[in-house]
């Protein structure tokens, strides 16, 4: 008769700073990790559903509400969609303007993640507000950063949590020359203190894990993708964005109430500041490349832990493109172009914080929206943060099991999930049988 | 060394159906987070702490409505917790875009995102925290406004009731000096049928209000429809103007419901 496989449960009830709520479970037999399941127990909110019979001009506004701490992404992705089934392309001035709004708010999601959300991970501390009590000059450098990101989603979209100034075609209002000079001197500061958190972070203690992924983003000719491009990954994928439907397939899995997208025929791949990174590093700012080096990152980084390294050198690139963009600034003449609507299906890609986020519509002669289907990053990495826990948790078996946890879901913050867009109840249980 | 150092407030913030752009306010509090968090004890705030504290809570926070009977049984629970409980933001408040499926078949909505609904749990309506407990105060907005946020903290604080305004966008535009969009280029606003609190954003950036801050106190929003109509906006654009963040308030769902065909 064989004696039972040892049995050891590791449980945490609730994962915390990640944004939203989920669960991950964990089973161990004997020495083998036998099963890993990210649950995402977030209450379906039916966004797909309900914009349907909502007129066209409407998404910009609702699917910012999918998500508060990305809702520009949602906004830009809604308006390349919408604009795309119209056969509207927006340039000059105002394609500039949504660029540099998206860089606002990638610096204040980048900032809340690097300081607030993982860097208390690294550093042993339960939350910034701890961290904190020993260091509160570097938590102020933080806050500090994320405020110069929110100043300009206020300044240009009205307010940092779902910005009301975007529409179709453009704005309703644009800015004028000096209240987007008035941006340059918080932005100057933040740019000098992104480069700070690049050393800052450069210091941690990353365990030593690498995963051969596959890396999906956007890639454009001339600059690092942010609002447009093509699709393209580390395997060679080069697709246009209307042809994201042929390479990625959604199923549903019992154990979550987000869908997980694969690769036809290749499987898991990953989405967000590494893909980007790996795929564009030729594109960032020479100060972002450098910042990038000194930390001691390759051309490619494969470690999830150091993502928070790969955020931090794309705040410093995000703060100069901002700077670069408010530079060349003339007003346009009109704050949108003109987007009537008629009968098309449009597909839209932008580059959140979190990776890719693609939107398509169908739409009507009147603007009525037909159908609609929205991919988050979330969701589009969920396979991926299952691969990594599977392998990290295999190789450390042996860990102390109040460590081991931590780690777990260090590993699971590493990729700054966006359960809302995608979950809920971010739980954690490691069960060993 | 003397203890008589009062116990500090325990604060806690919770999270149902909803996009964190409420909880995002608080983290959002930059100037004022960390003398916040010297004023209070953060005892349950997952978005930005692994750490938790048992309650019972002076304050509870709770943003999100609620759409599961997992989150029914929830929320009563907190409630017990709780000496005081606020709801932050339009889901909490009247149960958020997500209650658009109060008005369809919402076994139809999952069939259309999920390929097996089966695995779905779900209530057929999202409802506000309102309707399954008693709450303390409620914080309108999507998302809230941070410095009515911080009115509002102040105030449970100190025990005393917040001093939010009931009145309409109107009156805030009238003390910004912003034209009115309406009268004077024809633009749809909900202004006056909408409770202040944003500092009146939409007409101060050349657009009509669309109501994220939900039904001021007495609205008349019977008035407004006809204005509207006068605008050349027909019956099902009406319907739709009133049903969007705060679609479940009573006032904007009477609105609507009263030019549904």
């Amino acid at each position: 008769m064989n004696p039972e496989p040892s049995t050891k449960t590791i449980r945490v009830d609730a994962l915390a700073r990640v944004e939203g709520e989920g669960a991950m479970y964990v089973r161990v037999v004997g020495d083998r990790v036998a099963d890993v399941q990210l649950r995402i127990y977030e209450p379906p909110r039916f966004f797909e559903a309900l914009l349907r019979g909502r007129h066209f001009t409407e998404a910009v506004d609702i699917t910012a509400r999918i998500c508060g701490i990305c809702p520009v992404a949602y906004q830009m992705s809604a308006t390349n969609a919408m604009e795309d089934a119209c056969g509207v392309r927006v340039d000059g001035p105002l394609r500039d303007l949504r660029r540099l709004l998206y860089c606002g708010e990638w610096i204040q999601s980048h900032a809340l993640h690097v300081y607030l959300l993982h860097a208390p991970d690294f550093l042993g501390y339960e939350s910034a507000v701890h961290m904190a009590r020993d260091d509160a000059s570097t938590v102020r450098r933080g806050l500090r950063l994320k405020k110069a990101g929110n100043a300009v989603m206020t300044m240009l979209g009205g307010r940092e949590v779902h910005p009301i100034n975007v529409r179709l075609g453009g704005f309703y209002r644009v800015p004028t020359k000096s209240e987007m000079r008035a941006l340059a001197e918080p932005l100057k500061w933040a740019r000098d203190a992104a480069v700070e958190t690049v050393r800052w972070v450069a210091g941690f203690p990353f365990p030593d894990f690498e995963r051969d992924y596959e890396m999906v983003a956007l890639r454009h000719p001339d600059e690092y993708a942010i609002t447009e491009g093509r699709l393209a990954s580390t395997r060679g994928l080069d697709a246009a964005v209307r042809e994201f439907g042929d390479y990625v397939v959604e199923e549903q899995v019992p154990h979550s109430n987000a869908l997980h997208a694969t690769i036809r025929g290749r499987g898991p791949y990953l989405v967000g500041p590494m893909a980007r990174y790996a795929l564009n590093f030729d594109r960032l700012s020479p100060l972002a490349q450098e910042a990038a080096r000194e930390a001691g990152l390759g051309p490619v980084c494969r470690n999830p832990f150091q993502s928070i390294v790969v955020r931090a050198a794309e705040l410093v690139y995000a703060c100069d493109e901002a700077l670069r963009l408010i530079d060349r600034y003339e007003p346009p003449d009109r704050p949108a172009v003109d987007v009537p609507p008629r009968a098309a299906t449009g597909h839209g890609c932008t580059e959140a914080p979190r990776g890719i986020l693609y939107h398509r519509y169908t739409i009507d002669d009147a603007g009525t929206i037909l159908d609609a289907k929205i991919v988050p990053p979330t969701s589009q990495n969920q396979k991926s943060i299952e691969e990594d826990l599977r392998g990290f948790v295999q190789a450390r078996l042996d860990l102390p099991h109040d460590a081991l946890t931590w780690q777990c879901e260090q590993a699971v913050r590493n990729y700054d999930p966006c359960i809302s867009c995608a979950t809920h109840f971010l739980r954690v249980d490691v069960e060993r049988t | 060394m003397r203890r008589s150092r009062r116990r500090k407030p325990k604060l806690a913030v919770w999270k149902f159906a909803s996009c964190d752009g409420c909880q995002l306010t608080v983290l959002n509090l930059e100037d004022e987070l960390l003398a916040l968090a010297g004023a209070v004890e953060i005892a349950h705030f997952l978005e930005a702490s692994r750490a938790t504290v048992r309650g019972p809570y002076d304050v509870s926070l709770v943003e999100g409505s609620i759409t599961t009977p997992h989150d029914a049984r929830r929320i009563r629970r907190i409630r017990e917790r709780s000496r005081y409980l606020v709801t932050i933001g339009a889901c909490a408040t009247a149960g958020g875009i997500q209650a658009l499926r109060n008005f369809k078949d919402v076994r139809e909505f999952v069939s259309i995102v999920y390929a097996k609904p089966e695995y779905i749990e779900t209530l057929s309506q999202s409802t506000p925290i309102s309707n399954h407990v008693r709450v303390d105060f409620e914080l309108q907005g999507c998302p809230i406004d941070r410095r009515q946020l911080l009115e509002v903290l102040t105030a449970f604080l100190h025990g005393r009731r917040p001093n939010v305004p009931a009145h309409s966008v109107c009156m805030e535009c009238k003390r910004r000096g912003v034209v009115c969009v309406m009268v004077a280029r024809g633009v749809p606003c909900l202004g006056p049928v909408t409770q202040a609190g944003c500092g009146a954003l939409c007409p101060g950036h050349a657009r009509g209000c669309y109501g994220c801050f939900g039904p001021m106190e007495t609205p008349n929003t019977a008035s407004l429809a006809t204005w509207l109509g006068r605008l050349g906006m027909a019956d099902a654009s009406l319907v739709r103007v009133f049903r969007t963040f705060n679609a479940g308030a009573p006032a904007f769902r009477a609105a609507a419901e009263s030019h549904e065909s």
